[in-house]
């Protein structure tokens, strides 16, 4: 076996030894350190003796006998006696069965976003353990210096211990609040990655791709419509990242985009997700959402898209999840179908909100409608609003962009 | 494992509160420990007076400093605390679901350190 092939089996199996290793010696830090020694057993070993043929069996006994050597090691002598009755639980036979190992999979995943962890570190946590992306990779990822972020996961790690955070599947009292929680890291995960307007440039394809692979991950451990939901969802949103920036980096609105830049091959598979979430009704929110990004990806153009359609999928989505967002969207859908004033008067029935009244996004688009109506001072006092709350730096000069547009079109008119 | 439940809120609310309303989150509050004991979850706990009753002492230089009033002003105030049995976090944080004040304010759950052994 070359050192390619070993580099392959790490990729395919690191973090699945790793999640079993956790179960098997019952702490973090003390498995990471096991999974690197066997894969340096094996880097050793296998080039001699030749692939074993289960490497996945091998790499996690090795690490087991290298954990509980471990442990054996340790000078504490307050935590050696539970810490090796616990490992040596189980230190004869292993329970490798396929079932047991998607298990493992699973425990981790619950266990790095448990909502006694703060949101962010569960997402540190995940793209670390589950992803396996190294602490200098998350950081950078994460827009974050590596020291901060290391001390994050040390301290994420520390109260999983101390706390006493258990490493299970949650019973299926807890299973569709905590699956809630999960997938909830995986849309962040895939938002951070997709809104990116740092460093790299607009789109980080890196966090994208794992947020998708992680979720097509869960989707085969746990069939559920929601999980299904959410990967049509990224799926149809990260198949129009390609025409979401013009060549100069700056961001390109829905109306405006190149539509012949989307890719179809990406909404083919995205729909595919879409019917199977269908398939396990009742539709949840991110099915709703990958619904309405589905009829976007069928039109042929802005004006021609199904707004009624989209209309009525905000309105199931506004009974779902009342929240501003959603309200905001549903405005704008009704606006296209029923004429501007439709949508500004629905907006303003949602002014009364504080958390709205400071959210850029409203006041861009009561200002766009305001626009199309031929309203330029009130379109002009909301984006300038709009632009005052915003603080990205793409979507301030979209703004800017949008008030000389205002102010040359007024121009003309005088 | 052992976790301790603190229990806060506003004493404020509990002050605008009517007789009855009062009467009835104490009565609520004591099936609550019932059903707790019940389970053998509960090891310890009790209510507490309001924090006007608190007194806060510190030892400087071997002196004993006393001020009136909780160690420190904050929103909530500490009104009680469980000592309580559980598996693991997620059980102490279900059976903390079910003390009543946490729908008027806010349960801490911590789990308690073990002293090491005497030297």
């Amino acid at each position: 076996m070359d050192a390619l092939d070993l580099e392959t089996v790490y990729r395919q199996h690191s973090r699945q030894v790793l999640a079993t290793l956790i179960r098997l010696l019952g702490e973090f830090d003390l498995a990471e350190e096991a999974l690197q020694d066997a894969f340096a057993a094996a880097a050793q070993q296998w080039p001699d003796q030749g692939a074993p043929d289960n490497p996945l069996a091998w790499l996690i006994r090795c690490g087991q006998n290298r954990g509980i050597d471990q442990i054996r090691r340790r000078q504490t002598v307050r935590f050696h006696a539970d810490e090796l009755a616990r490992a040596a639980d189980v230190s004869d036979t292993p329970d490798l069965a396929e079932s047991s190992l998607q298990d493992d999979q699973l425990r981790l995943i619950f266990t790095c976003c448990h909502p006694a962890l703060a949101t962010e570190s569960q997402l540190a946590l995940t793209l670390r353990e589950v992803c396996g992306l190294t602490t200098e990779q998350v950081a950078r990822a994460l827009l974050q210096k590596p020291t901060t972020l290391a001390q994050k996961i040390v301290r994420a790690k520390r109260k999983i211990r101390e706390a006493g955070i258990p490493y299970e599947v949650p019973d299926d009292k807890l299973l569709a609040e905590r699956l809630g929680a999960v997938l909830h890291v995986i849309y962040l995960m895939f938002n951070e990655g997709y809104a990116r307007t740092e460093g790299e440039g607009l789109i980080d394809a890196s966090l994208t791709a794992e947020a998708i692979r992680l979720a097509e991950l869960l989707a085969t451990l746990l069939p559920d419509g929601d999980v299904s939901g959410l990967i049509a969802l990224m799926r149809l949103q990260d198949a129009r990242k390609e025409a979401r920036v013009d060549e100069d980096g700056e961001l390109v609105t829905l109306e405006d985009q190149d539509r012949t830049l989307w890719n179809r091959e990406e909404i083919h598979v995205g729909k595919a997700w879409l019917m199977r979430a269908l398939g396990q009704a009742p539709a949840g929110a991110y099915t709703l959402q990958a619904a309405i990004a589905a009829a976007h990806a069928d039109a042929p153009s802005f004006e021609e898209t199904d707004w009624h359609d989209i209309a009525g999928l905000y309105d199931l989505l506004y009974q779902r999840s009342p929240t501003p967002v959603v309200a905001l969207n549903r405005a704008v859908a009704v606006a296209m179908l029923e004429g501007p004033d439709a949508g500004v008067a629905l907006l303003e029935g949602q002014s009364s909100h504080k958390a709205i009244q400071n959210y850029h996004l409203f006041h861009a688009a009561l200002a766009d409608l305001h626009r199309r109506s031929g309203r330029r001072e009130q379109a002009r006092v909301a984006y300038e609003r709009a632009l005052s709350l915003a603080s990205q730096a793409q979507e301030k000069r979209f703004l800017e962009k949008q008030l000389a547009r205002l102010a040359q079109s007024d121009g003309r008119k005088r | 494992m052992k976790y301790v439940a603190l229990v806060y809120y506003r004493e404020q609310t509990i002050n605008d509160m009517t007789e009855q309303q009062w009467h009835d989150l104490n009565q609520e509050c004591i099936r609550c420990v019932e059903n707790l004991a019940d389970k053998g979850k509960f090891l310890a706990g009790q209510a507490l007076q309001p924090v006007d009753s608190a007194t806060t002492l510190r030892v400087r230089d071997g002196e004993v400093l006393m001020s009136d009033g909780p160690f420190a002003e904050t929103k909530e105030q500490l009104a009680g605390f469980y000592l309580l049995e559980a598996r693991d976090l997620n059980e102490a944080l279900q059976l903390a679901s079910h003390i009543p004040p946490a729908r008027l304010g806010s349960v801490e759950v911590r789990p308690v350190r073990d002293l090491p052994p005497k030297d």
